[in-house]
């Protein structure tokens, strides 16, 4: 590998943009093929297929074996409220090598005693997100029933095409989220992209559990092309 | 550093394997980047795992979690030299070829070449 082409490769993955090193094993030639330049590339359609499920692999082609090496950015996850369940929640994430943030304008609930170990920011969601660079490859769930902090971080995350966004509170709750969403503009397609009630239907009970019926929907969704039912 | 520690850092997926081989390269070191490309069963180390090794053997990251690392690396060292691409591979069926095999019965290829 060319050291050009590695520094090049180490300038997309700090700027968590997708890419693939496509190397002839046979001849040992390779090039760099960056997420937004698949187009113009003779293996467009496989390095789209690739990029997408986030999976390295060995390809042939024309009696030319490819093996794509595919880097996408490590996936983060954003907590909108310092709430019970987020106690849960965010070490789970972290025992999933999940890189985790915590936000919450109320300084009572977000305190370095509730959440050790988890970075918590104590500052309203459109303050801060920007700053944080939501992409395709974060989980945004939005956990404190309050739509002044909940609904800013939402539709922040659906601007910027978060692969999972996710909404605690009920069926009639989310009634009236839908229409202040519509009220808005927001089609129906973008809100149908918000996972709310939140969390898969396991019967959740107590915080912990709803923590992990959100994981395992974040999860579901993340590896939606592995499922054996869709 | 504590030996679990070590092999946790192998392991760990958000280790920067490829930004030390461009640090490793830009000071002057010969440096050697190994790639899980295929496997077979139930090989311990998914396709696209990596291994960087400069020529004094230092190495980051894993192609096998410990199994084959050290033959890698010794072939490493010899890509560093010819700068020849090559295909390695490890498996139980090959121990006459390879000193060193995968006692989980998988098998891997790797693809070895030299950061020039």
């Amino acid at each position: 590998m060319k050291l050009d082409l590695l520094s090049e490769l180490n300038v997309e993955r700090s700027a968590r943009r997708g890419a693939v090193v496509v190397t002839d094993i046979e001849t040992g030639a390779q090039r760099l093929v960056r997420g937004e330049g698949l187009k113009g590339d003779p293996l467009a359609e496989e390095l789209r297929e690739y990029l997408g499920l986030g999976k390295s692999g060995l390809i042939e082609r024309e009696g030319h074996h490819f093996f794509l090496n595919v880097q996408t950015p490590p996936v983060r996850a954003v907590i909108v409220g310092a709430v019970h369940v987020s106690q849960v929640l965010a070490p789970l994430m972290r025992n999933l090598d999940l890189d985790v943030t915590i936000i919450d304008p109320r300084a009572a609930f977000a305190t370095p005693e509730r959440f050790p170990d988890v970075p918590v920011v104590i500052e309203w969601p459109d303050k801060v997100l920007p700053a944080l660079g939501l992409d395709a490859y974060t989980a945004l769930a939005v956990l404190t029933h309050d739509p002044r902090i909940d609904d800013p971080a939402l539709i922040a995350a659906l601007r910027a095409d978060c692969f999972y966004i996710g909404a605690l509170g009920s069926r009639k709750t989310h009634e009236r989220r839908v229409e202040r969403f519509k009220e808005a503009g927001f089609s129906e397609a973008d809100i149908a992209r918000i996972h709310a009630p939140i969390g898969l239907d396991i019967g959740a009970a107590s915080p912990g559990e709803i923590a992990v019926s959100i994981l395992a929907e974040m999860i579901a969704t993340l590896r939606k092309d592995r499922r054996r039912t869709a | 550093m504590e030996a679990s520690e070590e092999v946790q850092k192998m392991l760990s997926s958000d280790t920067d394997i490829l930004g030390q081989a461009e640090a490793w390269r830009r000071a002057g070191k010969g440096v050697a980047l190994a790639t899980v490309i295929e496997t077979w069963g139930s090989a311990p180390r998914p396709v696209g795992s990596q291994l960087v090794v400069d020529a004094d053997a230092h190495f980051l990251g894993s192609v096998s979690g410990g199994c084959v690392e050290g033959d890698v690396i010794t072939e490493a060292i010899d890509v560093i030299g010819d700068g020849r691409p090559r295909l390695l591979e490890f498996g139980v069926a090959d121990e006459t070829a390879w000193r060193a095999g995968l006692s989980c019965g998988g098998r891997i290829r790797i693809y070895l070449e030299r950061l020039d």
